[in-house]
C-alpha cells in the first residue's frame, strides 16, 4: 500500500466515524439498552460458543458505544486497565520460535462454533497482516508487519513491545481491531512468545531480505 | 500464480517500499479472476434450480392443511410476490413486527400451512445431504425483485427504530476476538486474505454486496440465504449463534437493506 | 432418474450455442464424511448432445468436474425451431435427457 492510499484511507475512516456520530446524535442510551437485551434474547448456545458471549466487558461496551472512537480521557482510562492486566513472563523471555510462530500465524482456525474444544486456536495472523514475503494471501485490516524485525531491531524493550501488543493490543489502543490474545486466553505464553519471534527474529520470514 | 510474477513481485519487495503496491496489483488480477469466472457462468447459475424447487414449493399445497403459500403477503398483498423482496424487511400490521424475507415466510408457512415452527428453524439452512424449503422459498422470492430497484421504507416508528438498532448491532464489539460486524466491514478496501471485505457503512459497498445475497455458493455447492450469510458472519465472529429470522437478524438485515436502498436487486447472486 | 437440466440454445449467423447447466453431485469419491467414512463416487460419465438426432457433441465427464456442471459449446447449423437434447449418464447408470429448442 502507498503512502497516498494510506491517506486517502485515513481520511474515509475519519470521515466515516464523523458521519456516523453526527448520525447517531447524543447517545441514546434507552435505544441502546434495548439493542442489547435483543442481543442478549437472540443468541444461544452453539458448540464451544456459549450465549454468554454476548456479555461485554467494560471495554467492548465503551467501543461499540463510541464506534471505537472514544473519548481522549476515556481511551487513556480503558488502556491503562488493560495494560495493568497483562501478565509478563515470569522468566523474563520474550522469545520463542520463528518457525512454530510462523504455523500459529498461518492457522486461522479457533473458538468458532464450528471447532472442537480441543482443536488448538490459531494466531489469524495473516488474516489482517502481511508477514512473510513468501505468503501472498494475507488480508489488509492490520498494518504490513513485513521487515518488522529488520526496522525495530531487537531490543529487550522492542520484545517485551511486542509480546504485550499480541497479549493485549487494547492495552496500547483501546479500541484497536486485534483481538486480545493473552487476555483472553486464545493463546498460550509459549505461543505468544513464538509470534514475537517469527515478527523479530533475524531468521524468520519476516525479516528475509 | 505463475513463477515469474511471483519473482519479479519478490525482487520488488525486497528492494523498494513498493513492494506492497505490486502484491496490490496481484490482489485486483485475482477478483478480476473470479469475476470472470463469475461472468462467464452467470447465465448459468445453479441457484436457479434452488428457485425453481421454491417455486414448486410456493405453488403446491403443503404442510397440515394442505395449503400452498400462493396467498402469503409478503408486504405488497397477498400472493404478490413480484418486487416484494426489494421493499423488505418491512413492518406488518397482522403481527406487529418488523420481519425480513425469511421471517416472514416462517409466518405464512406456519399460520397457512400450519407446520410447526419449530419443525422449520431446527434447521432452516440447506446442506450437503439435505435442502432447506424455506431457503429455496427465499431463493424463489428473490428471484422475483431482480432487476427493481432497492426502496426499503424506514417511514413507520417500528422500522426506524429496527434501522437504528441493526446499526447498534452492526457496532456491537464482544466474544473472545472483541470483533463487531463493524471491525471487518467497517472501513473501506481491506481483505481478510485475499478476500475483499465490503464496507457496509458506504452505500457503495452496501449495495453490491446486498444486492448480490442469497447467492449459490460454487465452493459449498449450495445455494444460500440471507440468514444463513448472517448466521456464518456470526460464526466467524466468534459469537454464539443468532436464532433464525429472530429480531436481532432482522434489524441487522434491516440495517443492511436500508443502505443499500436505490440499487437494482440483482440476486440470486453467485459467489466462490 | 435425476433432476432436470437447463438448455438454452441459439442460432445465429449459423452457428448454433448452446448453454447447459446440468444438476449432479459429482462426488469423487475421495472425500470423507466428518467421521471419516468414505462419501461413494457418483459422477456424470458422458454427456452426449443431439440435434435432429444428429450427434453434435458427446464428452467424457469424471471426478475433476464440479457440482451441478456448466457446458457452453457451439455447433454449425441448426435453425430456430429445431430440437436440442442433451443427455447425461452417471457412473450408477443413472441417466437424464432434456430438450431443448432453438431461439433466433
Amino acid at each position: 500500500m502507498n503512502a497516498k492510499h494510506i491517506i486517502g484511507m485515513v481520511m474515509t475512516v475519519s470521515l466515516a466515524t464523523a458521519s456516523a456520530s453526527v448520525l447517531a446524535g447524543s447517545h441514546d442510551s434507552k435505544l441502546e439498552a434495548k439493542a442489547t437485551a435483543i442481543i442478549k434474547r437472540d443468541f444461544r448456545d452453539k458448540g464451544i460458543a456459549k450465549a454468554d458471549r454476548v456479555n461485554q466487558d467494560a471495554l467492548q461496551a465503551a467501543c461499540s458505544k463510541y464506534e471505537d472512537d472514544v473519548p481522549d480521557k476515556l481511551k487513556a482510562k480503558l488502556e491503562a486497565a488493560q495494560a495493568k492486566e497483562i501478565k509478563w513472563p515470569a522468566d523474563g523471555k520474550y522469545m520463542g520460535d520463528w518457525k512454530a510462530g510462523e504455523k500459529l500465524a498461518q492457522s486461522g482456525r479457533g473458538m468458532t462454533w464450528s471447532d472442537k474444544p480441543e482443536d488448538p486456536a490459531g494466531g489469524n495472523c495473516y488474516n489482517c497482516h502481511q508477514l512473510s514475503a513468501k505468503e501472498i494471501s494475507y488480508g489488509t485490516i492490520g498494518p504490513s508487519l513485513r521487515n518488522y524485525g529488520n526496522k525495530k531491531g531487537m531490543k529487550e524493550e522492542v520484545q517485551r513491545s511486542v509480546y504485550g501488543h499480541i497479549y493485549n493490543a487494547k492495552a496500547y489502543n483501546a479500541c484497536a481491531n486485534m483481538p486480545r490474545f493473552g487476555h483472553m486466553g486464545i493463546l498460550s505464553e509459549a505461543q505468544m512468545k513464538d509470534l514475537v519471534a517469527l515478527l523479530l527474529d533475524p531468521e524468520s520470514p519476516v525479516n528475509a531480505k | 500464480m505463475n513463477t515469474d510474477k511471483l519473482a519479479s513481485m519478490l525482487l520488488v519487495l525486497a528492494f523498494a517500499a513498493s513492494g506492497a503496491v505490486q502484491a496490490e496489483e496481484k490482489a485486483v488480477s485475482d477478483s478480476e479472476k473470479i469475476e470472470q469466472y463469475r461472468e462467464m457462468i452467470s447465465d448459468g447459475n445453479p441457484a436457479d434450480f434452488d428457485e425453481m424447487r421454491g417455486e414448486e414449493l410456493w405453488k403446491k399445497p403443503g404442510g397440515p392443511k394442505q395449503a400452498s403459500l400462493e396467498k402469503c403477503d409478503l408486504g405488497k398483498g397477498a400472493g404478490v410476490v413480484k418486487g416484494a423482496y426489494a421493499e423488505l424487511p418491512r413492518y406488518f400490521k397482522d403481527t406487529r413486527m418488523v420481519q425480513d424475507l425469511e421471517s416472514r415466510l416462517l409466518t405464512c408457512m406456519t399460520t397457512l400451512q400450519g407446520i410447526p415452527e419449530e419443525e422449520i428453524t431446527a434447521k432452516p439452512f440447506a446442506s450437503d445431504k439435505k435442502p432447506s424449503d424455506i431457503s429455496s422459498l427465499a431463493s424463489y422470492v428473490v428471484g422475483q425483485s431482480k432487476g427493481i430497484k432497492m426502496a426499503v421504507s424506514t417511514k413507520h416508528p417500528k422500522e426506524k427504530e429496527a434501522y437504528q438498532i441493526g446499526k447498534l448491532i452492526f457496532n456491537y464489539r464482544a466474544g473472545p476476538y472483541d470483533f463487531a460486524c463493524s471491525t471487518c466491514h467497517g472501513t473501506s478496501g481491506s481483505r481478510i486474505r485475499m478476500q475483499d471485505l465490503p464496507n457496509l457503512n458506504t452505500k457503495e459497498d452496501a449495495q453490491t454486496a446486498y444486492t448480490s445475497w442469497p447467492a449459490y455458493r460454487v465452493s459449498q455447492g449450495l445455494t444460500r440465504s440471507f440468514q444463513w450469510r448472517l448466521n456464518d458472519c456470526f460464526r466467524q465472529q466468534r459469537f454464539p449463534e443468532p436464532k433464525f429470522a429472530s429480531e436481532a437478524t432482522v434489524a441487522l438485515t434491516m440495517f443492511l437493506a436500508v443502505n443499500a436502498n436505490g440499487a437494482e436487486y440483482a440476486g440470486p447472486g453467485l459467489k466462490r | 432418474m435425476g433432476n432436470p437440466m437447463k438448455i438454452r440454445a441459439s442460432v445465429k449467423d449459423g452457428v448454433t450455442e448452446v448453454k447447459v447447466l446440468m444438476q449432479h453431485e459429482m462426488e469423487t469419491g475421495l472425500r470423507k464424511e466428518a467421521d471419516g467414512t468414505l462419501v461413494p463416487a457418483w459422477f456424470i460419465t458422458e454427456v452426449k448432445v443431439q440435434h435432429q438426432g444428429r450427434t453434435v457433441l458427446e464428452a467424457q465427464f469424471g471426478q475433476s468436474i464440479s457440482k451441478n456442471p456448466y457446458l457452453l459449446f457451439h455447433f454449425k447449423g441448426g435453425a430456430a425451431g429445431e430440437k436440442v437434447a442433451v443427455t447425461w449418464v452417471d457412473n450408477k447408470g443413472d441417466t437424464r435427457t432434456d430438450e431443448a429448442t432453438i431461439a433466433a
